[in-house]
């Protein structure tokens, strides 16, 4: 992320400390319905968002939104860590800061000059799947932004000084980000063990050693490849007209020349056969430990618009798999905090599931939980697992099924409020391949899911083959108390 | 097609001659304001649009009347509402896990917090009648008759324990809590809790405190939503039902914060990736007459983002630190000024000198007057940004409310700052700020050489 105060920078990591029905959700968005019980149907008041595809193939989603005059504008490029190679990682990320040093027309710093002399606000954001750009501005200015935004797209160009500079920034991001804090250092090495083949082993801020040694070339190269119309979809939501923003973005994106998208080798992970563990020791007062499954996700084939349309086993099995997160851990009272930390004596200070449904790459369904005082890492992995077998052996109530359901419909309410995340959820949804209106669907399909498929799902996705388990193993502050000298390699 | 020569041209030329004023026809933000009969006071803002309603309800028992042995009592008391409520005649007892999923099944929310200043409790609802209705009732209970029961508390203060020795191996919290130290001393906003004070807290102080300061004449209660004024006045009517609703007394004055006599300069050793270099002093009250010539000084030193002079001078230049900032915490009191930013150990001493002599400039100098324009249109062109949502609105309203600002606040607010000039920026960040008179801590980085 470009700067560090509006938005988390990795979103699907950062589902990690979110609640289970705030990840599986991360594809929905708009369009409400009525309650899973008897409600009144809820009217829409909003237009529904309208897709185009420009003269060059590149994508454009407009959602209007007249509650207030402002706008946000996003560029979206499907490109993230995950279609790096060994020894640059971090370039897409590092791409995403250089992105702000200028064009042959805006010099180094001005995009974000004339953006606050707009009005407006700005950021960026790199992932595992992609890299975003976004402008909040009054509604007015949108053409503005577009102009600058199409700009840097096409005609970013940065010094070998201002790479070298920024490097440095971003390697104070990494610091700052993971070095310091055991979670992120346990998750960064839990990756790398969970995946082998699968490019998500590797950090999306890239390892220490690939930031060192990374090159202008390098950024410049990976720009050159990917950021091309094809690959990439602007989304506009808020105080705005279709047909002018759809004129507007054909002069300004429209017009760039048109690039085929590079082949995408598969990477694929080798089928996972026996339990894996790894162990990370860090100053911190508490234990922690997690718990990774391979499951499947949900892919866009997978989805057919048609509610009379069967959907194939793996794509049945991911939405079970979400009601199951939800019914773990998607409220206060959910089973995870219930039967781990709010007995007594309880196991664990807090727990809970995660699981995102949707990404490019492969799915992953996380149980974690920091022990009680005087309970052991092993305890809670053992007490994470009960839960999942007792769901496996009872299954789920039809209570705890409508409470879940109930939530997300009027989660989709809740969502409209926000202009930006109504943009956001749009535009991570094109990244993953979904249709326009999929939300709607994925809804639909979500309250169709029965007590028994959850039950089925517990059953069958959580042996010890697929499973990786890290711990954080606590280490005295002591430690850290006393001055160490700067390790080699960090000075200039 | 314009070529991008054009295109610089052009934005030039409107910078320079003001074309990026917006007029909004839109700026008009019709606050609805009354008085309950028992003395609430109520504040509401009609957003039709989406069938949902958000509710604040503020009163004046934040933390700043925390006892002194008791740090956090008053968000321990607002936080504790969720562990259940009474049985009473509007329904039976619920414990927590009832309660939790009773809000689940409205697909509704509803909890306590305490800041440093205000106690207050949040509402988010669809307004649908039945659930709306359902909604209200239960908020009703869970803030005017909750249990807090013993059991969960003694639960739950080994849980609060171990996070805030967590906490306390985290670098950030640290240096936080050593500038919070030497910026408030003894005064209440720097109370934090500990182990020792988290073990003197019961249940019987909650309950004290809540039969204490709970009280219907007590509150301010912020509405934005799709809700008019007879169905919100009928709202608050039947959310703050189950409290007492007389018997407010004016709460005891609480002393000011103290200015700093000296300068203080603590350098604490730790072994993280980075230092943390942290810089502050008290700075300035909410009701302050320059509040708008400060939130702009700020803007242009180190909160208006990227374009702001710490991070041209300390980022963007010298590529030292990811993040480096500064901001202001103006409450009832003075709230701390502080600057802060992370970098390699070794470049710990570098940063600090920098942020000393671009924080000397600015109070000695002000700013010049491209960087005064410069703010102004992004404060002033981005107004609307600040209220395109409910929630963000609702902060605005209950903000409003809780300083007693005019009710056409926000109608007049960029008028407030277009008049600004750079003397009346340079006047109160120097009436304000003692460059020579601030706290630092550097935590992290090895002792420099003297």
């Amino acid at each position: 992320m470009k700067h560090p105060f509006h938005l988390t920078g990795a979103l699907r990591r950062a589902c990690i400390s979110w609640s289970a029905g705030a990840c599986a959700l991360a594809l929905i968005s708009a369009s409400p319905l009525a309650l899973g019980q008897a409600k009144p149907p809820v009217s829409v008041t909003a237009p529904l968002a309208q897709q185009f595809t420009l003269k060059n193939g590149m994508t454009l989603i407009v959602k209007p939104d007249r509650r207030a005059p402002t706008a946000v504008h996003m560029l979206w490029v499907r490109v993230g860590s995950m279609d790096e190679v060994d020894g640059s990682s971090g370039v897409a990320h590092v791409l995403e800061h250089m992105m702000f040093k200028g064009t042959p027309t805006v010099k180094a710093g001005d995009f974000s000059r004339q953006v606050a002399a707009l009005g407006g606000r700005e950021n960026a954001f790199t992932s595992k799947d992609y890299t975003g750009y976004f402008q909040q501005i009054p509604s007015q200015r949108l053409e503005d932004v577009m102009r600058l935004e199409a700009d840097r797209f096409a005609n970013s160009t940065w010094t070998d000084e201002d790479f070298r500079k920024e490097l440095e920034v971003v390697k104070e991001e990494r610091r700052l980000r993971t070095e310091d804090k055991p979670h992120a250092r346990l998750h960064e090495a839990m990756d790398g063990v969970t995946y082998q083949a699968d490019p998500y082993r590797r950090p999306i801020v890239g390892w220490m050693s690939d930031l060192e040694s990374l090159q202008p070339e390098d950024a410049r190269d990976f720009y050159r490849r990917w950021y091309t119309p094809t690959n990439a979809a602007v989304v506009v939501a808020g105080d705005v007209e279709v047909n002018a923003v759809r004129a507007l973005a054909e002069k300004y994106y429209g017009s760039l020349p048109a690039r085929a998208v590079p082949l995408r080798k598969p990477r694929t992970e080798p089928e996972q056969a026996g339990l894996r563990r790894l162990a990370l020791k860090a100053p911190a007062e508490q234990a922690y430990v997690a718990l990774s499954f391979k499951v499947p996700g949900l892919r866009p084939e997978g989805l057919p618009a048609q509610a009379t349309v069967p959907m194939d086993a793996p794509s049945e099995d991911a939405l079970a798999l979400t009601v199951l997160s939800a019914v773990l851990s998607g409220y206060d009272g959910a089973r995870l905090p219930r039967a781990l930390t709010l007995t007594e004596p309880s196991v664990a200070d807090s727990a809970g599931a995660y699981y995102g449904l949707t990404a490019r790459g492969p799915q992953l369904f996380t149980l974690y939980g920091v022990p009680a005082a005087g309970k052991t890492a092993a305890e809670v992995e053992a007490a994470l697992r009960a839960q999942i077998a007792l769901v496996a052996k009872e299954g789920v109530t039809e209570a705890e099924l409508l409470r879940v359901k109930n939530r997300w419909v009027a989660g989709e309410v809740y969502k409209q409020d926000s202009v930006f995340n109504q943009a956001r959820l749009l535009g991570v949804s094109w990244i993953n391949g979904f249709a326009l209106g999929s939300d709607t669907v994925l809804l639909e399909r979500l309250r169709g899911v029965s007590a028994v498929q959850v039950q089925s799902a517990a059953a069958r996705y959580f042996g010890d083959d697929a499973l990786t388990v890290a711990t954080l193993i606590p280490q005295p502050l002591e430690m850290a108390r006393k001055p160490r000298s700067p390790a080699a390699g960090m000075r200039h | 097609m314009n070529t991008p020569k054009l295109i610089a041209a052009r934005a030039m030329i409107a910078g320079a001659i003001g074309l990026f004023y917006i007029n909004f026809a839109w700026a008009g933000i019709p606050i609805q304001h009354w008085t309950q009969p028992q003395g609430a006071r109520v504040y509401l803002v009609e957003s039709p649009a989406i069938p949902m309603v958000d509710v604040q309800i503020d009163l004046d028992a934040g933390s700043r009347r925390d006892p002194a042995d008791q740090p956090g009592l008053a968000n321990l008391m607002a936080t504790s509402t969720s562990n259940g409520v009474r049985a009473s005649h509007a329904g039976p007892a619920l414990d927590e896990n009832q309660l939790s999923e009773a809000w689940a099944d409205l697909g509704a929310s509803f909890g306590g917090s305490a800041s440093a200043d205000r106690m207050s409790f949040a509402l988010r609802s669809l307004t649908y009648p039945d659930i709306l209705d359902q909604a209200v009732a239960l908020a009703a209970r869970q803030i005017g008759e909750p249990a807090f029961p013993e059991a969960p508390w003694l639960r739950d203060r080994p849980k609060l324990i171990a996070s805030l020795k967590e906490a306390n191996t985290r670098p950030a919290t640290l240096a936080a809590r050593a500038l919070n130290r030497a910026v408030y001393g003894n005064h209440p906003y720097g109370y934090e809790p500990t182990e020792a004070s988290l073990l003197r807290t019961h249940v019987q102080h909650m309950r004290d405190l809540h039969a204490r300061v709970l009280r219907a004449c007590a509150v301010q209660v912020s509405i934005v939503g799709a809700l008019n004024r007879t169905q919100a006045d009928a709202l608050v009517t039947k959310l703050l039902a189950r409290l007492p609703q007389a018997g407010c007394v004016k709460p005891p004055p609480v002393p000011e914060v103290q200015p700093l006599a000296a300068a203080s300069d603590q350098r604490i050793a730790f072994a993280s990736a980075q230092a943390h270099v942290l810089v502050g002093q008290p700075g300035f009250k909410r009701n302050d007459p320059d509040f708008f010539a400060l939130t702009v000084g700020n803007h242009i030193l180190g909160g208006g983002g990227f374009t702001a002079r710490l991070t041209e001078e300390v980022r963007e230049k010298r590529g030292l630190t990811y993040s480096v900032y500064s901001f202001f915490a103006p409450g009832l009191h003075a709230g701390a000024f502080t600057v802060g930013l992370q970098t390699r150990p070794d470049q710990a001493e570098q940063a600090l000198a920098l942020v000393r002599e671009v924080l000397s400039r600015f109070v000695a100098q002000g700013p010049s007057d491209k960087e005064l324009q410069a703010a102004k249109d992004n404060l002033m062109g981005g107004f609307a940004l600040r209220i395109d949502s409910n929630k963000k609105l609702l902060d605005n309203v209950a903000n409003i409310a809780w300083n007693r600002l005019p009710l056409d606040y926000l109608d007049t607010w960029t008028q407030q700052i277009d008049k600004l000039t750079a003397a009346d920026v340079r006047a109160a960040m120097a009436r304000v700020l003692q460059p020579d008179r601030m706290s630092t801590v550097v935590l992290g980085a090895p002792d420099p050489v003297r």
